[in-house]
Parts: structure tokens; sequence; C-alpha cells
């Protein structure tokens, strides 16, 4: 047992404790930011100092210190760090709830830690439930009736969510007798197709696991929830939901199906790039008639985790690209991570500025508040996939494994789904430059925001024009303990 | 860091500085603009005449930029590129000029033009197929902010359409440069002819090649796919509108030579046939539309049409003497068809008035616009002495002369016809515009001034500088043309 392993989650549990209780000492509710951030930044620091060791396992094979966990550390660090430097001057709406937003959101991020280490199906759902039941709390934290819909709703649909997932997960323990990912590998490497055909339990075991987490990273058809919710959020936990919540969905359905099922036996990639074609296709789509901005991110972030499910998918059909696959769902995440957060920042500050989350009211932007409206614009160019920003980067990426495992046809689709997207990002470019101003006075950005818009505008820029560190790195982080 | 970085980088320096200098005066921000376009054009003549006329590529740079994917910075120009730069930098600077009269958010317009210029120079000059889908892309960004803050019209209706069209095109040139890249491992341009396996692709071929061809035919562009070119150009500000018309049309001419001909030879000599059956119909469908026109720029805007498809059937022509015509068309177009928006914007500009209804008797007011136009007009219909004539001439003996294609004599003759219908729309448009009687509130309207003059003078005289010399051009573009059509000969 070496807990020192664990110390970056340690770290974090006890900030967010202690914020509860600093709560209630301290008035000047801005140093309960710094004290989360500065906890962040301690739990990063000692997940730096485990990278690139040798993969091991702690608590009897039940969590793994990896490249893998270790990059998604430092991503949900990373992200929950932002999400709170930018909601600074937002958590005024949540009156006496400040204290509970920055501890929900540290106990958020601790259990997506804990889910980019699970490599056992029980840690993987308690790891899961733990950021499922922060999330309803801080989905509802603005008390009037809008944010409290969504968290009821996100709620029902979540639990039946993680239901379902249980299932799955007892129909494959059932099947096996094991809950490690490591005995279950063992157990079903050599599975094939026809196998599976001849046992449907089992079957029906890995349908409900990709229904449970098809709901985490909002998929076609387990999206339904997303829009309301995104919607009726405040809209820091819109953003952390958009980016971190996701991108802990990836992160454990990535390391379930790489290490249970070997691509040369049986072809689940089949399953994902299907889902995929489906998911980008509805997202962009019903992106197109939304006047809400929240809600256009929303749909637009569905159609973004359709483009990640190509890099599923071409992991899991040829066993020979699974790795620069996998380096490219990694790489994909990190880049929609910035520019999604880079958008839902700017837009924090603007819609608090204007009372409402109408496209329109983003009118003339670009006259009033330019610097604002240059980073919305780099974002959504980047989300299109337009140079010079990240987005680009990430699509030929994760793309080109897609056209090595012999899914030209999923590609065609998805470029031409982002030529369809670029319809309703356009639209807002367009509202923010070419169409007359209506707020009279700029928009007040404090520092805090600012810093952290920066740090975003630069995360774009870097992994648009020099990507070679970023895929560097998300290669190395494929290095899984299994 | 060879010259040639600088020439396609400074531009976007430029605009770069102008983003971070606050509140400069209108004026500065000009005559900045015109600096950092005037030294890129400098050095490009300068490359012009230090290109070695017995080597292939030149000015190369390369360096390591994404190791991963096996990516690299890579630049460097030959006879095919070399003269699209200079026209490029060339427009790049008169533009400047041409927009001196724009007094609406004047920074933000410089700066999207510059970084506009740095794109198209980029994609031109690019020698890795990542880095050309990079610069292709950018050069919609900034056209999008140019056209739906500074058109007329519907321009944000006509920058939309733009967007959309080219964007659905370069999807499908993206899902082309992936499997192309699947197909042989490699992105640079210039190995990837050698790298393609005879017949056992995974990917068919010829999949590849329509894929990147879609591209092209949007940005050309090919009927059908011309239908957003109308409606952009006559939006368009006048100075984008040269710039569209001049040089992002070549794009996709010097793409379909670049990436779909050089690479593709066996696939471009099977579809030839469905090729020029479009160039021709281009031809002849862009021409009768344009007669039918009353607006100025939509007019010219049309005629580009027509006169993209002798470009498309010089190319698939496929034998030097077409390929060369087909891009000297597009430099001799780019020059002419520039003048020509630059004109109508000035007509637009000082007269108040594009409908050639509303328009007549300018010829007396405002002479040396009335004249620099007819020259314009008499260039872009092909007349001998000018660009057009040398240009369109070559794709003629060229094509008519090519073994590549069975019946190709029938369709360079029906293509011919197209140079009698550009007479009847460009005399018509002229006689229409500056004879006839002179309406009333048109007494009063002012000729070009001095700065007009120079950028007009310095087209006009291009123009015919090449009408009488073309050697001048086709010697270095021949160059680069030989080892292209050196892949058709039997």
């Amino acid at each position: 047992m070496n807990l020192a392993l664990l110390i970056p989650e340690i770290v974090l549990a006890v900030t967010a404790l202690a914020v509860i209780i600093l709560d209630l000492f301290i008035r000047q509710k801005v140093w309960l930011a710094v004290f989360s951030i500065a906890g962040l930044a301690v739990a990063a620091g000692f997940a730096f100092s485990l990278w690139g060791d040798a993969p091991r396992t702690i608590f009897y094979n039940l969590l793994a210190i990896d490249n893998y966990a270790i990059f998604f550390k430092f991503l949900f660090l990373g992200i929950a760090a932002l999400v709170i430097l930018a909601s600074v001057d937002y958590v005024s709406k949540f009156r006496d709830f400040q204290g509970e937003f920055y501890s929900l959101i540290l106990l958020a991020t601790l259990g997506m830690l804990l889910m980019a280490s699970a490599v056992e199906l029980i840690t993987i759902f308690l790891a899961l439930e733990l950021v499922n039941i922060s999330m309803y709390c801080l989905v509802g934290l603005l008390k009037d009736g809008r944010s409290t819909e969504a968290a009821l709703k996100y709620m029902f649909l979540s639990s039946m969510a993680s239901a379902i997932l249980l299932m799955g997960m007892a129909f494959l323990y059932g099947f096996t007798g094991q809950t490690s990912l490591e005995e279950l590998s063992a157990a079903l490497q050599t599975l094939t197709a026809s196998d599976l055909i001849n046992a449907p339990a089992l079957l029906l075991g890995i349908i409900l696991i990709i229904a449970g987490f098809g709901f985490k990273i909002a998929t076609v058809p387990f999206h339904m929830w997303v829009p309301d919710v995104y919607e009726g959020a405040p809209t820091p936990v819109t953003a952390f939901l958009s980016v971190a919540s996701k991108a802990a969905g990836f992160a454990v359905i990535l390391r379930i199906f790489s290490t249970t099922f070997d691509p040369a036996e049986f072809n689940w990639g089949m399953i994902f790039a299907v889902l995929a074609a489906i998911t980008m296709t509805a997202g962009n789509i019903l992106a197109i008639q939304q006047k809400n901005i929240k809600r256009m991110l929303g749909y637009s972030s569905i159609a973004q985790a359709g483009y990640v499910m190509t890099g599923l998918a071409a992991a899991g059909l040829a066993a020979a690209a699974a790795a620069p696959a996998q380096s490219a769902v990694l790489f994909f995440l990190l880049c929609y991570t910035v520019a999604n957060l880079a958008a839902f920042i700017a837009i924090i500050v603007v819609t608090q500025n204007l009372d409402n989350d109408l496209i329109s009211s983003f009118s003339g932007l670009g006259r009033t508040s330019p610097a604002l409206a240059a980073i919305i614009t780099l974002s959504l160019i980047s989300l299109i996939g337009l140079p010079p920003a990240a987005g680009l980067m990430a699509k030929f990426y994760i793309f080109s494994t897609a056209v090595n495992s012999n899914l030209l046809w999923l590609v065609i689709i998805a470029v031409l789904n982002s030529a369809i997207s670029a319809y309703y990002y356009v639209r807002v470019i367009r509202v923010m430059w070419a169409e007359g101003p209506q707020a009279k006075s700029a928009i007040r950005l404090p520092k805090s925001v600012l810093a952290a818009l920066i740090v975003c505008t630069l995360g774009m820029l870097f992994f648009g024009i020099l990507p070679g560190f970023g895929m560097d790195l998300a290669q190395l982080a494929t290095r899984l303990i299994f | 860091m060879g010259l040639l970085d600088i020439i396609i980088f400074l531009p976007v320096i430029g605009a770069i500085v102008l983003v971070c200098w606050p509140h400069p005066a209108e004026k500065l921000v000009k005559i900045f603009a015109a600096v950092v376009t005037a030294v890129p054009l400098a050095l490009t003549v300068y490359l012009y005449n230090a290109f070695n006329h017995t080597a292939g590529m030149q000015f190369e740079t390369k360096l390591a930029w994404i190791p991963a994917i096996n990516a690299f910075y890579h630049v460097g120009v030959d006879g095919i590129s070399l003269p699209l730069v200079l026209l490029m930098s060339l427009l790049g600077f008169l533009v400047v000029l041409i927009s001196w009269k724009i007094h609406d958010r004047v920074r933000e317009y410089f700066i999207w033009l510059l970084v506009l210029e740095t794109a198209v120079l980029g994609v031109f000059s690019s020698l890795d197929l990542l880095l050309f889908f990079i610069f292709w892309e950018i050069v919609l960004i900034p056209m999008y902010f140019l056209i739906s803050i500074w058109g007329t019209g519907h321009r944000k209706y006509s920058a939309f359409k733009y967007v959309v069209y080219t964007l659905a095109g370069s999807a499908f040139m993206l899902a082309g440069i992936l499997a192309l890249y699947f197909t042989t491992g490699s992105l640079n341009m210039l190995e990837i002819q050698e790298l393609i396996p005879a017949a056992s692709a995974a990917i068919p071929l010829t999949a590849i090649f329509f894929l990147l061809m879609v591209g092209f035919a949007v940005k050309l562009p090919i009927f059908p796919l011309h239908t957003w070119l109308p409606d952009a150009h006559t939006d368009a500000p006048t100075g984008v509108s040269v710039i569209l018309a001049g040089t992002l049309l070549k794009m996709g001419g010097y793409g379909i030579i670049r990436l779909g001909v050089s690479i593709f030879p066996d696939i471009a000599q099977r579809y030839a046939p469905l090729f020029i059956i479009l160039a021709v119909i281009g031809v002849l469908y862009g021409a009768a539309v344009t007669l039918r026109q009353t607006d100025l720029k939509r007019l010219i805007a049309y005629s580009s049409i027509s006169h993209m498809g002798y470009v498309l059937l010089g190319i698939f022509a496929l034998n030097d003497l077409s390929l060369t015509g087909a891009v000297t068309q597009m430099v001799s177009h780019g020059l002419v068809t520039g003048l020509l928006f630059a004109v109508a914007g000035l007509v637009l500009h000082n007269v108040g008035e594009r409908d050639l209804r509303l328009l007549g008797g300018l010829a007396g007011r405002i002479p040396v616009i009335a004249v620099v136009f007819i020259i314009g007009g008499l260039a872009s219909l092909g007349l001998p002495l000018t660009s057009g004539f040398a240009a369109e001439f070559l794709v003629f003996v060229g094509s008519f002369a090519s073994t590549a294609v069975a019946g190709i004599k029938v369709y360079t003759l029906l293509a011919a016809a197209g140079v009698v219908l550009a007479a009847g729309y460009i005399l018509w448009m002229v006689q229409r515009a500056f004879y006839g009687p002179l309406p009333e509130r048109f007494r009063q309207i002012k000729d070009a001034d001095k700065r007009e003059m120079l950028y007009m003078f310095i087209l006009v005289g291009l123009i015919i500088l090449i009408g009488i010399y073309p050697a001048i051009l086709t010697d270095v573009i021949r160059t680069g043309i030989w080892p292209v059509a050196s892949l058709f000969m039997p």
C-alpha cells in the first residue's frame, strides 16, 4: 500500500472539506477561490511528479497510476482551476452557497481523478457517482425555477443511466466472475463477435455499459438531457459539465474497451463508428435551430463528442491503429477543452452583463468589447475546425487515424458535419461583428476571468500552430497499465 | 528563414502589429499597410528575377513541424507558383491603394486584408499538404469578415454562402488529403506522386482524386458549383472583389494542376473528357449569363466563370502549351479582372451607380476611367496585344493540338465561340456605361485622382507588357509546367 501515489486525490479531498469549514469563518469569499485553486495546484504538482513512472496499480488492482490516468488528472485539475477562476464574479449569484460551489467543484474533480485511475468496475462506478452527485447539486445551485428543474431532470435521467450502467456491469460480472479490468481482459480478450452472439447476456452487458456511459458523454440517443440541463445550470457549471464531465466519460470508456477487448477478435469499434455518425449529425442539425447560446453549445458539444467517437471507433477496429487513435482522442479532448472553455468563460461574462443567454443579444459585441468578441470568435473557429485554432489539428489527427482504420466513410460524414456546423457557429460570429451594437458600454472583464481566458486562448493558438508538443504528450499518455 | 518566408509572413506580422497598435490614425494605418505589402512585392519581384529557368522547385525552406504526423513547414516556388505569388503580392499592394477610401473600421479592414494576403501567398507556396490545407482554410476567415462587414447589398448572405460552399468543398478536400496521407504515409507534395502505389491501394485512387477535385471545383469554380461566385463578388467591397477574382479563384486552378493532374496523371487523363465538357459548359454558360447582366459588378463576376472555363480547358487538354496557357490565363485574368473590379468600384464610388440601365455617357465626364475600363474590357475579350490574347491563344492552340481527349477539336472550337460572346457582353457593357446620352445627375462626377491613376496604370501597363512580350511570363511558367506535361507524353 503506497499512499504517496494517491496524494493528488487526498489533497483534493482535504481541500474540499477545508473549504466547507473555512466558509463558516471567512467573510471575503474570494479567499475560498484562492484556497481552492491553491489546492488544485498542489494536487497537480503531485500528479506531475508521478508522470513518466512505470505504470502500477494500488489497492489490490483497484486504481492504476499510469501516464494515461495522470494525463487526465492534469486535464481535470486544469479545467477545475479555470472554471473557478472564471466564476469568481459569477458566484455572487449563489448568495450564501459560495463555499458549497467551490467545494462541490472540488469533489466532482476528485471523482473524475478517480475515474481516470479506476481499473475495476465497482471503483469506476463509485467514482462516477461521486461526480454525479456533486453535479446534481451544482446544477441546482442557483435555486431558481430553471436551475432546479434542470437539476431534477439531470438527477432522474442520470440515476437511470447509472442504474443501466450498473446492470451492464452486473452482467459482465455474472458472465466472467470478475470485476477487475485485468481479470476481465484475461477472460474476454479471446472473445470474437460470433461468441458474443452466442452469449446474449454478455452482449446485453456490453450494450448496457455503452448506454450508461453514452449518457455521460452525451451521445445520441442518450443526449436528451443535454440542452435543458445546459440551459438551466449556472453557466460555470455548464462549462464544467461540457468539458470535464465529458472527458471523464471518455477516459473511462476508452480504458474499459481498450483493455478488455481485443480489436482483432471483436470489432467493438464499429459500434462507436455508427454511434459517432448518428451523434455528430444529430447534434449539428439540432444546433442549427437554437436561439439560446448555451443550448446551442450544448448541441455543439454533442456533435463534438461524435468527432471524439471517430477516434474510439478507430481504436476499436484494428489493433495496429489503436495506439495512435488513443492518442488522437486524448489530443482532441485537450483541444476541445481549451476551445469550449474559452467560449463558455467568455459567455459567462457576457451573459452576466446582458442578463440573458440569447445569441441575438451578442449583437455588436465586436464593436463594444473587441477582445472578448475576438476570443469567442477564435474558440468558435476552433470548434468549426478552422485554422489557426487547435480544432483543425485535433480533427486532422483524429480523422487521420480513422482513415487508417478504414473508416473513410465515417471521415467523409465527419468533415461534412464540420461544414454543417459552420452554419450555426458562423451565425454567432456574424451577430458579433457584422451587426450593430446593442449593449451601450464595454463589458467589464474581471482580472481572474481575463487570466482564465488568456490561458485558454494561448492553448488554442499553441495547439493550433505548434501541435507537436500536445501530440507527443498524448502519445506518451497512451501507455495504459494493462 | 529565406526570402520566401519573409514574403509570406510579413503581411500577417503587419496585421499583428495593427492589432496591438492602440488607436492609430486612419491615414497611418493605410500607409503602414502599404509598406508591409510593398516590401513583399519588392522581394517577390527580386525572386522572379533571381529565378533559375533551368531548375525546378526553388527558394525552399523545410523545417520539422509536427513530427507525430510527419508534417513539415515546407515552402518553395516553381514556375507554376511563382507567377501566382507575384500576382498576389502585386494585387496585395494595389488593393491597399484601391481601398484607400475605406473609412469605416479602417484598422480592422486592413488587419483582415493583410491576413488574407499571407493566407493566399501560403497556399501558392506550401509544399506540405497539411500546411497547404491550413492556408487554404485560413483564407475563408478574413474573406468572411471582409464581405460581411464592409460589403454592400446582401453582404451577410453572400459572405455566408461563400463560407458554406467553400467549407463544404474543403471538407471533401480534407477527406482526400487524409486518404492521400494514409495511402502514401507522406504529406510532401513533391514526393507523393512517386509514393502512390500502382493499383492495390486500400482506398481507390479515383475516389481520392475526386475528393480533392470537389474542393478545387468549388474554388475555381467549375460549373455547376459556381453559384457562390456572383453573390460574393458582387457584394464584396471593391478591394476584396479584386483579390477574390484576382487570386482566390486561382487557388482552384493551382490546386488542380499541383494536386489533381500532377499526382494522378492516369486518372486525370481518364476523366479529362468530363472536365473538358464542364469547361466548355462553363465558358458558354458563363458568357451567356453574363450577357443578361445589368449590374456592372455582377457582369464582371459572371465573366469570371467563363474565363475560368478556359483555365479548366487548358489544364485538362493536358499538353505543355495548353497547361502553360492555363497558368498564363490565371495570371492574366487576375490582372484584367482585378483592373475591371477596381474600376467598377471607382465608378460606383464616383458616380454612385452601377446599374447599367441607369448609366450612360460617362466617357465624356470621366475619360481616364473610361479609357482604362475599355482597355480592361478589351483585354478581357482577348484582343491581341493584351495579356488576355496571349493566354487564350496559348490555351486554344494547345488544346486544339492535344491528343489527350477524343474530339477535343470540337470542344476547343466551342470554347472559342465564348470569345465571340465575350466581345458581345464587353462591348455592350462599355457602350451602355460610357456612351450614349449622359443622365443629368451625372454632370458633376469626378474622374480618377492621382493615386487611383497609379494603380490603374500599373495594371494596364502589365496587361499590355504581357500582351506584347508574353515570354516574360511564359518562360517561367514553362519551367514549372514541363514536369507536369511530361507525365502525359506518349
